[in-house]
C-alpha cells in the first residue's frame, strides 16, 4: 500500500481525508485505483494531474514505477512557458 | 562559481562556441513567419471585435464577398463543430473560441470574420465591409470586479468541480494547499505582517508578430509555415479544429523572433488554413502589433493578499497567500501555479496558498515565462522585506535561514531532491554587488524565486554522414540557443567537433511527436534525447568496430572519438574513428543514426536570487536601475554563454514588468495602448549591464546535470525591483508597474 497526498482542494471530494492509501505499483494504477476509492476524484485526475515521487515530479507518465515506502503527493498538472 | 565536480569530464559542455544560426540572422538569411511566399498566395486579414463583451447578432459580408480581389471570406461557420472527436473538448473549445468568436464577442480584438484577398490592402479595405451587429453586453475587465457579486456572467457554466458553492459564475477554478497549522503558527511569531499587491498584465513583448502561410485542400491534405515554439500542437490544434486528420497537416516551424510562452498556442493559423480551403489557394496572414496586443496571449493580472508570521531571530512560523487572477475570457489563469511556487523557496512548518482562476473581458492569458509564479513572488517577497526592516534583520541572511534545502517539505507538497537555492544565497552573499556602497537616493533589493520546469515529449533522431559529419533532427524550435547546445551535447557523446553537427529543426513530417518549447524544457529533454540518440548511434559504431575486428562487441569502447578495444585482453587495435567507420557504413551494414523518443520524466526544479540597485528620482517617480545581479542554478551550463543570456532576458523583461508595462482598460472595456509607443518596453538605454553567476548544483535527472533555465530568471525580477524601489523611495510599493505617476502618488501619499 502506498499513502496518496492530495492538496487540500481535493478534501471536499474525499470525505475530508487529504491522504488516501492504495496499492498501486505504477503511477498509471495509482490514479486508477484513487478514482475507484474516490470516483469524484475522476474530475481533477481528467483535469490534469502530475504525481511527485519522493520529490520527483512526474508531469504526466502512466507507466513510472511506485517503489514501496515511497512519498507520493498528486499535484495540479504543471504548464510552462 | 561550478559545482559540480564533474566538470572536467567535459570536453565540449562548458565551452562557448560561436551559435550555428549566427550568420543566417545577421545577414537576414534566416527565414521568420513572415518570409515565406508561394504561387498564387493571397492575404487574410481579420476583422475584430471593437467591443468588449457583445452577442453577435448577424454577419453579413455579402458587400466584401462581391468585391473581384476577396477569394474568400470566413466565420466561425467555417471551423469545426463542437463537440470535436472524444476527448477534444474543454482546452480545444476554448481555443476554438479564441481563434474565431461563435456567439459573443467576449474582449476587444476578439476574431469575428476573417477575408482572403489577392493583396494585403485588399484585404484590409474588405474587412470595412463586413457588417456586423452586435448587442453590447456588460463588461469587466478587472480580476477582483470579476468577482463581485454584480459582475456581468462571462460563460454560465464554466466553473469545474473545484469551485466552492456560492462563488461568482466567473470564478472557474480554485486551488488550496499547505500544511502545518497556519493559525498556530501565526500565534508564535513575534510579528505578523498582512498586506495587499496587484499587478497589471503585460505582454511577453516578442519582437516577431505571429505571421503564418497555410495551404490546405479540399482533398484534407495540406501545409503550414508558420512562426511557433510548437509545430505538433499547431499541428494538432488547426487539424482539430478543422475536422481534419492530424497527419494529413504538414507544419514547420520559421524561424522564431521571441515567444517567451506566447507562441504555445495558435491564433491565426487554423484561420489562414480556413480560408486557404475556401479559396483554395495558399493564404497569409501577418499579425500588426496592434493585433499581437489585442488579440494574442498577454499574462493574467493578479491581485494577492499575504501574511506572513516572523519570530525576532527571522524565522518563519506561518504563511499564507490568497492569489487572484484573472486570464482573459476563457478558464486557464494559473492562479494554481502562482500559489504554488509563491512560498516554494521556503522551508516552511506551516503554509497555505490559495489561488483563483477568473474570467474577464480580456484576451485569452498565454504563458510569460513561469506563468503565474512573477506575480506571486512579488507579493510573497515584499513582505519578507517588510518583515526584515521591522525586525533589523539582513534580508540574504532571513532567506538563507528560511531556504529550503534537500529534504524540505515543498510548501506544494514533496519533499525536494538535491536543489541549488542555498548556493545562489550564498554566492549573493558573497557577491561584490551585495556589499556596495549606496549613493543617497538609491536602494537595494533582493529576491528568490522558483519554478518547476517540465519534462514532456520528445522525439530526436541522429544521423551519421560518411564524411564523419552528424546531423540532428530535434522538434523543439529554437528559442534560446538550442541548437548549440545540441551540438555540444552531441559532440560530446559522440567525439566529433561542435562544427562537424549541423542541427535542424524538423518539420511535423520528418519526426515524431514533440511538446512545445516551454516549460523550459529543451535543453533538460531535447538534450538528454539528443545525447540517448547519440549513444544510440555510439552503439552501432562500437558493433562494426567490433565486426572489423573480428572481437565481441562488449570488447569495444567508445573514447574521444574512436573506437577502441576496451581492455588489454580484447586484443591490440589502434583506435578507429568514427570517420572511418562511416566512410564505409553502406556496405559494412547500412547508414548509422540513433534514435530517441519518450517523455523524460526528471526536469528538476529550479531556484535563483536576483540583487537589484534602483534610484527614484523624488521630482518625476522616474526610476533608474542602476546595477543588477542575476544568480541562478542552471544545474550544468551546456553553452554558458546562452545561459548567461537567458539570465540577463528575465532581468531586462522584469524591469520591464516592474517599471512599466502594462495593459490599459478604458472605461470601454477596450485597449488603450496597443503599440510600442504606448505600452513601453525597455530598450536598451533603459537598462544597466545584467551581471550573471551561474550556479552548477546538477540535477540527477539529466546525464549531465541540466536543469531548465528559461523560466526561473523571470520569477524573482518583480520582487526585487520593487523592494530595491521601496527602499529608495522610503515608501512601500504594492502595485505594479511602478510607473512614475504611481510612484509620485505613493511618495505623496507618504507625505
Amino acid at each position: 500500500m502506498v499513502e496518496v497526498h492530495l492538496w487540500s482542494g481535493l478534501r471536499s471530494l474525499t470525505g475530508g481525508q487529504q491522504v488516501v492509501e492504495v496499492q498501486a505499483t505504477t503511477t498509471g494504477e495509482l490514479l486508477r485505483e484513487l478514482v475507484r476509492a474516490h470516483p469524484q476524484l475522476q474530475a481533477p485526475i481528467d483535469a490534469g494531474v502530475s504525481i511527485a515521487i519522493d520529490g520527483r515530479v512526474i508531469a504526466s507518465g502512466l507507466t513510472e514505477p511506485i517503489p514501496e515506502g515511497s512519498e507520493i503527493y498528486l499535484m495540479q498538472r504543471l504548464r510552462g512557458g | 562559481m561550478a559545482l559540480d565536480d564533474r566538470k572536467s569530464e567535459f570536453n565540449f559542455v562548458g565551452t562557448r562556441p560561436d551559435r550555428p544560426d549566427g550568420l543566417d540572422k545577421v545577414t537576414g538569411r534566416a527565414r521568420f513567419g513572415a518570409d515565406a511566399y508561394a504561387p498564387g498566395m493571397l492575404y487574410g486579414a481579420i476583422l475584430r471585435s471593437p467591443h468588449a463583451h457583445a452577442r453577435i447578432v448577424k454577419i453579413d459580408a455579402s458587400k466584401a464577398e462581391a468585391l473581384k480581389d476577396v477569394k474568400a471570406v470566413v466565420t466561425r461557420a467555417d471551423f469545426a463543430d463542437v463537440p470535436f472527436k472524444p476527448g477534444l473538448e474543454g482546452e480545444f473549445w476554448s481555443v476554438l473560441e479564441n481563434v474565431m468568436a461563435g456567439e459573443k464577442a467576449l474582449y476587444d480584438g476578439h476574431a469575428v470574420a476573417a477575408v482572403a484577398a489577392t493583396s494585403a490592402l485588399a484585404a484590409r479595405d474588405a474587412l470595412k465591409l463586413i457588417e456586423v451587429e452586435y448587442e453590447v453586453l456588460p463588461h469587466v475587465t478587472d480580476v477582483d470586479k470579476a468577482m463581485a457579486p454584480d459582475a456581468p456572467v462571462i460563460r454560465e457554466g464554466a466553473a469545474d468541480y473545484s469551485v466552492p458553492e456560492g462563488m461568482h459564475p466567473n470564478v472557474v477554478r480554485y486551488h488550496e494547499s499547505g500544511h502545518g497549522d497556519v493559525e498556530a503558527g501565526f500565534a508564535e511569531a513575534d510579528l505578523i505582517l498582512e498586506d495587499s499587491f496587484v499587478t497589471e498584465a503585460t505582454h511577453q513583448g516578442y519582437i516577431e508578430p505571429h505571421a503564418c502561410l497555410g495551404s490546405l485542400g479540399s482533398d484534407g491534405k495540406g501545409e503550414l509555415w508558420c512562426c511557433t515554439q510548437g509545430h505538433w500542437y499547431a499541428q494538432k490544434y488547426c487539424a482539430t479544429l478543422l475536422g481534419i486528420e492530424t497527419a494529413q497537416l504538414r507544419v514547420t516551424a520559421s524561424e522564431i523572433g521571441g515567444g517567451f510562452g506566447g507562441k504555445t498556442t495558435v491564433f491565426i493559423e487554423p484561420v489562414a488554413l480556413a480560408l486557404s480551403r475556401k479559396a483554395n489557394r495558399p493564404v497569409k496572414i501577418v499579425m500588426s502589433r496592434s493585433e499581437v496586443f489585442r488579440a494574442t496571449g498577454p499574462t493574467s493580472s493578479a491581485s494577492m493578499d499575504i501574511k506572513i508570521g516572523m519570530k525576532k531571530d527571522g524565522t518563519i512560523t506561518a504563511a499564507e497567500g490568497i492569489f487572484r487572477l484573472q486570464g482573459g475570457a476563457f478558464p486557464g489563469a494559473p492562479g494554481d501555479m502562482t500559489a504554488m511556487c509563491a512560498f516554494a523557496p521556503y522551508n516552511l512548518t506551516n503554509v497555505r496558498q490559495v489561488g483563483y482562476d477568473v474570467l474577464a473581458n480580456r484576451p485569452k492569458q498565454a504563458a510569460y515565462r513561469a506563468p503565474g509564479a512573477p506575480m506571486g513572488a512579488f507579493a510573497v517577497e515584499s513582505v519578507l522585506d517588510e518583515l526584515c526592516k521591522k525586525l533589523g534583520l539582513d534580508p540574504v541572511d532571513v532567506r538563507l535561514k528560511n531556504a529550503a534545502h534537500e529534504g524540505t517539505k515543498a510548501s506544494y507538497g514533496p519533499t525536494y531532491e538535491r536543489i541549488g537555492l542555498v548556493e545562489t544565497l550564498e554566492a549573493a552573499k558573497a557577491h561584490p554587488h551585495y556589499s556596495a556602497p549606496l549613493k543617497p537616493g538609491q536602494g537595494r533589493g533582493i529576491s528568490c524565486g522558483f519554478w518547476f520546469n517540465h519534462g514532456g515529449e520528445t522525439s530526436v533522431s541522429l544521423a551519421l554522414s560518411e564524411d564523419g559529419s552528424a546531423q540532428v533532427m530535434v522538434g523543439t524550435p529554437d528559442i534560446g540557443g538550442s541548437r548549440a547546445s545540441m551540438a555540444l551535447m552531441a559532440a560530446e557523446v559522440l567525439g566529433i567537433p561542435y562544427e562537424n553537427i549541423r542541427v535542424t529543426v524538423a518539420d511535423t513530417a520528418t519526426l515524431g511527436y514533440n511538446d512545445v518549447s516551454h516549460g523550459s524544457r529543451v535543453t533538460y529533454a531535447s538534450g538528454l534525447a539528443t545525447i540517448k540518440a547519440a549513444r544510440n548511434a555510439v552503439e552501432r559504431l562500437c558493433e562494426r568496430a567490433a565486426a572489423k575486428w573480428g572481437i565481441p562487441v562488449d570488447a569495444v569502447k567508445w573514447e574521444n572519438g574512436c573506437a577502441v578495444p576496451s581492455g588489454p585482453n580484447a586484443g591490440d587495435f589502434d583506435p578507429m574513428p568514427l570517420a572511418d567507420i562511416t566512410a564505409d557504413m553502406g556496405a559494412t551494414g547500412g547508414p548509422i543514426s540513433g534514435h530517441f523518443e519518450a517523455t523524460p520524466e526528471g526536469a528538476g526544479v529550479s531556484f535563483g536570487t536576483h540583487i537589484v540597485d534602483a534610484e527614484v528620482d523624488p521630482e518625476t517617480g522616474k526610476t533608474a536601475i542602476t546595477r543588477y545581479t542575476v544568480i541562478q542554478d542552471a544545474g550544468k551550463a551546456i553553452h554558458p554563454t546562452y545561459v548567461e543570456g537567458q539570465y540577463q532576458g528575465g532581468a531586462a523583461q522584469g524591469i520591464g514588468w516592474a517599471l512599466n508595462e502594462e495593459y490599459i482598460y478604458g472605461e470601454d472595456g477596450r485597449l488603450q495602448n496597443s503599440i510600442f509607443l504606448d505600452y513601453r518596453i525597455p530598450v536598451a538605454s533603459d537598462l544597466p549591464m545584467i551581471d550573471t553567476v551561474i550556479v552548477e548544483v546538477p540535477n540527477p535527472g539529466h546525464p549531465f546535470g541540466v536543469r531548465g533555465v528559461g523560466e526561473t530568471g523571470i520569477v524573482p525580477p518583480l520582487a526585487a525591483i520593487a523592494n530595491a524601489v521601496s527602499n529608495a523611495a522610503g515608501v512601500r510599493m504594492k502595485r505594479l508597474p511602478m510607473s512614475p505617476p504611481r510612484i509620485l502618488a505613493a511618495l505623496k501619499d507618504n507625505g
